[in-house]
């Protein structure tokens, strides 16, 4: 269970940005891999606890869920793996080990309350 | 004035600081001519002596250290110790994985340039230490016979973030009824072209074959360090 040390690292990068930037953010939005190594559900409960207490208090976190997507030497293309358990191309059936995506842990935007003029 | 919500773009990466010092430390092995060999396993797998019988089988040809990592004892690093090389013990409390800035601060004052390999064996566990890069050359990943042959398949990440996978215990193979080729496909099936050793710490059996590996990758490491 690691997931709280990395919520706590994503909390302390967000109050960073948003104590350089002087805004207050609403929420946080992290890309996550799925071989990132880390659970979304243990992550959103341990993310409310790494709030308390920091400028990110009542904050949310907004978690898109990356697909592993491996590259095929035989089609030569990038395609998405339909299942973590079995590496191999869902075209032809090539043992695949060229991971193009899903390892991402990555936030990815701040979510502001930006202040505009009423409209007349 | 109203308020209305606006995206910042920031892209950073949340690992970014354990990748960072993973990054120093790997720089510094470079420069020491060191060969960094890390293992993860569940608790129980035979880290402990499968190191053991690595380090006490190296140590007449090669200068060999250990770095082990665990929750709360330094029954490990007793045990290490009595194949003479010298061990160090991080004890990491409750935290469940080793991070590169532990790692960093149990290598303070070695001489990293007078070793041929260093060891650092993973807190027990297959989920979280996936996540944490140590600036090790080489990451073993270890099942025992013992497990059932379908851990690979349960924990793919682990098996994705290591290099090599090591199958242990293999004397008791036909008493558990342990399938070799079963866990072979398994391993193949979530990290295909994974080199696979099985070996018995207690018997020897197997152990030639990843020792002679581990000393090709040495020399490989030193040849193109020296081009």
């Amino acid at each position: 269970m690691h997931e709280l040390s990395i919520a706590m690292s994503i909390v302390e990068l967000a109050a960073e940005e948003a104590e350089r930037r002087g805004v207050q953010i609403d929420a946080v939005h992290l890309k996550l891999g799925a071989l990132s190594g880390v659970v979304k559900e243990a992550l959103l409960s341990c993310y409310e606890m790494a709030c308390e207490n920091t400028l990110l208090q009542g904050s949310r976190l907004v978690v898109d869920e990356v697909p592993v997507v491996i590259f095929c030497p035989s089609c030569r293309a990038p395609r998405p793996l339909s299942s973590v358990q079995l590496f191999c191309c869902p075209e032809c059936g090539t043992p695949c080990s060229e991971i193009v995506q899903g390892k991402e842990l990555e936030v990815v935007a701040l979510e502001i309350q930006e202040c505009v003029p009423n409209p007349v | 004035m109203r308020p209305e919500p606006r995206l910042i773009e920031v892209r950073k990466n949340v690992l970014k600081q354990n990748d960072v010092v993973a990054r120093a430390l790997r720089d510094r092995f470079r420069a020491a001519g060191v060969f960094v060999v890390s293992l993860v396993s569940s608790p129980g797998s035979g880290k402990t002596a499968f190191l053991e019988k690595t380090l006490t089988l190296l140590r007449p040809n090669y200068r060999v250290a250990a770095l082990v990592g665990d929750l709360a004892t330094e029954n490990d690093a007793l045990r290490l110790a009595r194949s003479q090389a010298p061990v160090k013990q991080i004890t990491t409390g409750t935290l469940c994985h080793l991070e590169a800035a532990m790692v960093q601060n149990a290598l303070e004052g070695w001489a990293l340039n007078q070793l041929d390999f260093l060891f650092i064996e993973n807190v027990g566990n297959l989920v979280c230490p996936s996540s944490y890069d140590l600036g090790e050359d080489l990451r073993l990943v270890l099942i025992s016979v013992t497990e059932g042959e379908d851990k690979p398949l349960k924990y793919p990440t682990i098996f994705n973030s290591a290099d090599v996978a090591i199958v242990t215990k293999v004397d008791l193979a036909a008493v558990v009824e342990f399938s070799w080729e079963t866990a072979y496909n398994n391993i193949q099936a979530v990290r295909p072209g994974m080199p696979v050793f099985q070996l018995s710490a207690k018997t020897g059996e197997g152990l030639k074959e990843y020792l002679e590996f581990l000393a090709t990758r040495l020399t490989e490491l030193r040849q193109s360090a020296a081009v």
